[in-house]
C-alpha cells in the first residue's frame, strides 16, 4: 500500500461512525466500511453469525489480505495491535452438495483484538481456491509475530501454504510426515496403529526364537 | 543468501536464514568468524528444564546463545482432532489434560465458548464456584511456577517443596469437590458439575487464611535473595512492543508493562463484582515475570476472600442446559479467559450436530514462546534455563 491512498483511507475512516467501547464488541460492518475505504479495492464480504454469539466476521480477498491486515493495525481508532488466535478450517464441499465438480476450499481465520483500545475481536478470514493444487494465502506473520507458530501449525495440519511466512515449516507433525492430518478426509496410514489384532485374526505363530521379545533382531 | 546473527538484535531481521541449508551456510559463516567455536547442540527433549519434552536447538559461540529454535511436537496427539471426533460434553475431560496444573480453567474456557455458542447463562452460584475453583488454580499454578524456576535456578527442592505444601492443600480441595486431583473435569456449560461438598467452603477459607503467610514466608525466602536477583534481574528483557506484537499474554506481558488482563479488559464471568488490581512490571525481566506471579498470587487471594464471603445459595445449572446431544445452532464462537499461563481461548464452529465441525484451543504456552530466542539471543545457556522457567510452559498445552 502506498502513503497517500493509506492516509485518504484515515481521513475517510474519521468520517466512519465511531466504534463503540466493550463490553460491546466491534461491530463487523463498521470495520467492514472502515477497511473497504481505508483499502481500495479490497473484496470484504461480511460473513453473519446466526448464532447466539453473534460474532459475525469479514471474508477479505487474499490479495488485499496483507494490506488490510496493516491498514487494521495501524488504523487509529481500530488499533488492532494483537492478534489472538490463527486457524485453519478445512471445508470439503463449501457448504453445497459433494459433486465431483466442487473442490471446496480451506480457509484460515484470524482473531484480532486491540490491546490499546481494549476492542475486539474483529474476525478475518481468506480463502484458498481449492484444497489441492491452490492453496496460496498471504502470510500475516510480518504483520503480527504472534501468526508465527500458529500459520505454521495450519500448514502442518492443513496444508495451506502462506506465502511470506519467513520459517514455514512443519511444527508438530514431524518432517517428512506428508499428509496433513486435520484435513476432514484424513485416513490415519494402517501402520499407524502397532497393536497387534487379534479378533478374527488367528493367533500369530510362535516366533522362531524361544525368546520372543528378540524377534525383531533376529 | 548471505547472512550474518548480531546476538540480542531484533529476530525479525533475522529470517533470512531459516532452512536447513540456510543453517548450514550460517554455521559455516559464523564458524569462520569465530574460529570454529561454533556448536550446534539439541536441548531437551529430557533435559529437566525443559519441564517436559521440548526440544531446541541451540546455536552456541562458547557459553553465547546465536540462535535457538524451539522444536515441538514431541507430545503431539491432535487434540484438536479428538474434539472434533466427540460430543460437546464429551471433549470437557479431554481439555483438563490441556494444561494439566490447570484443568479447572481448560474446563471453564472451553464452558464458556459453548455458553456463547449457545445462549446458555450458568446461574450465580455456578459463576461464584467458577471463579473460587479459577483463582485456587491460579493461586497453585504461580506457586509452583515459582518453585519450579528457582529449581531451575539451582535451588534444589526447598522453593518447589513449599510451593507444593500449600498446592497440596488445594488439590486436596479439588479432590473432595470434583473426585480428582489434577483432572478435575469440574465445569460443564451452563453451570458446574456437582454443588460444593458440605463445609468445603470453611476448608477452603482455612487454606486461604493460610496462604497469606506461606506468601510471606516465601518471599522472605526468595525475593531479596542475592541469588535470585542476580540470576534474575536484566535477564529476558522482553519489551512492550514485541510482546503485544507476538501475542504474549497473561502474567509475560504484565511483566513487560502492558496493562491487559482479560478478568478487567472482558469482565468475563462475574469479574466485575471483585476489588482487585492488576500488578505491572517495568522492566519485563526474568524478576518482574517472578514479582508478577507473587503479586498476583496477592490479587488472587483478595478475589478468594471476597468471593468466598459473598457466595449466594441457589442452582447451580442451567434448567436449559442440555448436556447430552447438544446440538448448538450452526455458527462459530470463540471464547477466552485469562488463565494462569495466558489467554487461553477456544473456537469452535457448530454445523448444527452434535458434534463440533471444528474445534481450535489457542494454547497461551505455544504463543508465548514465540519470543523465547529473541530474549535468549546473545545469552548464555544457563539464562536459557531460567529464561524458559520465568515463560511457564505445560507441553501438554504447547503439543496437544
Amino acid at each position: 500500500m502506498t502513503e497517500p491512498e493509506a492516509k485518504t483511507g484515515e481521513i475517510r475512516a474519521a468520517a466512519a461512525p465511531p466504534v463503540t467501547a466493550p463490553p460491546e464488541p466491534v461491530s463487523a460492518e463498521q470495520v467492514k466500511s472502515v477497511l473497504e475505504a481505508g483499502v481500495p479495492g479490497c473484496q470484504v464480504e461480511l460473513v453473519v453469525n446466526g448464532n447466539p454469539s453473534a460474532q459475525h466476521s469479514l471474508r477479505i480477498d487474499p490479495a488485499h489480505a496483507r494490506a488490510s491486515a496493516e491498514f487494521l493495525r495501524s488504523h487509529s481508532e481500530l488499533k488492532l495491535d494483537y492478534c489472538s488466535n490463527v486457524t485453519g478450517v478445512d471445508w470439503p464441499v463449501a457448504g453445497s452438495p459433494a459433486t465431483p465438480g466442487n473442490p471446496g476450499y480451506l480457509e484460515a481465520v484470524y482473531h484480532l483484538y486491540s490491546m490499546e483500545k481494549k476492542l475486539g475481536p474483529v474476525i478475518v478470514r481468506m480463502r484458498t481456491g481449492n484444497r489441492t493444487d491452490d492453496v496460496q494465502l498471504p502470510s500475516l506473520t510480518p504483520v503480527w509475530r504472534s501468526a508465527e507458530f500458529q500459520e505454521r501449525e495450519i500448514f502442518d495440519l492443513y496444508g495451506i501454504v502462506f506465502v511470506g511466512h519467513p520459517d514455514l515449516r512443519r511444527l508438530l507433525m514431524w518432517e517428512g510426515f506428508v499428509d496433513h492430518p486435520m484435513r476432514k478426509d484424513y485416513v490415519p496410514p494402517p501402520e499407524d496403529d502397532p497393536m497387534p489384532q487379534f479378533h478374527g485374526k488367528p493367533p500369530a505363530a510362535p516366533a522362531q526364537s524361544a525368546n520372543p521379545g528378540t524377534g525383531e533382531k533376529g | 543468501m548471505a547472512s550474518t546473527i548480531t546476538p540480542g538484535a531484533s529476530l525479525q531481521d533475522q529470517r533470512a536464514d531459516q532452512t536447513a541449508a540456510g543453517l548450514a551456510e550460517t554455521v559455516r559463516e559464523l564458524g569462520g568468524e569465530a574460529g570454529g567455536r561454533l556448536l550446534e547442540i539439541s536441548m531437551g527433549p529430557h533435559h529437566p528444564s525443559t519441564h517436559g519434552v521440548f526440544r531446541m536447538n541451540v546455536l552456541l559461540d562458547g557459553e553465547r546463545v546465536m540462535r535457538l529454535k524451539p522444536v515441538f511436537g514431541y507430545l503431539h496427539r491432535n487434540h484438536e482432532q479428538i474434539g472434533e471426533k466427540t460430543s460437546y460434553l464429551g471433549s470437557i475431560p479431554y481439555t483438563d489434560r490441556l494444561d494439566y496444573l490447570c484443568s479447572m480453567t481448560n474446563n471453564w474456557a472451553y464452558a464458556l465458548t459453548v455458553e456463547k455458542l449457545t445462549g446458555l447463562v450458568p446461574p450465580e452460584r455456578a459463576e461464584y464456584i467458577r471463579v473460587i475453583t479459577a483463582e485456587l488454580t491460579r493461586l497453585q499454578n504461580h506457586a509452583s511456577l515459582v518453585g519450579f524456576l528457582l529449581q531451575d535456578m539451582g535451588a534444589s527442592g526447598t522453593p518447589l517443596m513449599y510451593a507444593f505444601r500449600e498446592r497440596e492443600k488445594i488439590l486436596d480441595l479439588f479432590e473432595s469437590l470434583s473426585g480428582s486431583r489434577m483432572m478435575c473435569n469440574y465445569m460443564r456449560f451452563g453451570g458446574v458439575r456437582v454443588d460444593l461438598p458440605p463445609g468445603w467452603a470453611e476448608q477452603a477459607r482455612q487454606v486461604l487464611d493460610a496462604f497469606p503467610r506461606f506468601l510471606g514466608e516465601f518471599e522472605k525466602l526468595l525475593t531479596q535473595n542475592e541469588i535470585l536477583v542476580a540470576r534474575t534481574q536484566g535477564v529476558g528483557i522482553l519489551s512492550p512492543q514485541l510482546a503485544v506484537n507476538a501475542g504474549v499474554t497473561g502474567p509475560m506481558l504484565r511483566a513487560s508493562g502492558v496493562n491487559y488482563d482479560l478478568r478487567k479488559v472482558d469482565r468475563y464471568g462475574i469479574y466485575d463484582r471483585f476489588s482487585f488490581r492488576v500488578p505491572l512490571g517495568e522492566h519485563g525481566d526474568v524478576f518482574d515475570r517472578y514479582m508478577m506471579r507473587i503479586l498476583e498470587m496477592h490479587e488472587s487471594v483478595k478475589i478468594l476472600d471476597q468471593a468466598l464471603r459473598a457466595l449466594p445459595e441457589g442452582p447451580i445449572m442451567d434448567p436449559k442446559a442440555r448436556l447430552r446431544g447438544l446440538r448448538p445452532k450452526a455458527g462459530e464462537a470463540y471464547g477466552r479467559i485469562e488463565a494462569p499461563k495466558g489467554e487461553l481461548g477456544f473456537y469452535l464452529i457448530s454445523d448444527g450436530s452434535p458434534i463440533p465441525y471444528r474445534y481450535r484451543v489457542r494454547p497461551p504456552s505455544l504463543i508465548n514462546l514465540t519470543v523465547l530466542e529473541d530474549m535468549c539471543l546473545g545469552r548464555s545457556v544457563a539464562d536459557v534455563v531460567v529464561i524458559l522457567g520465568s515463560i511457564d510452559i505445560v507441553l501438554g498445552e504447547v503439543d496437544r
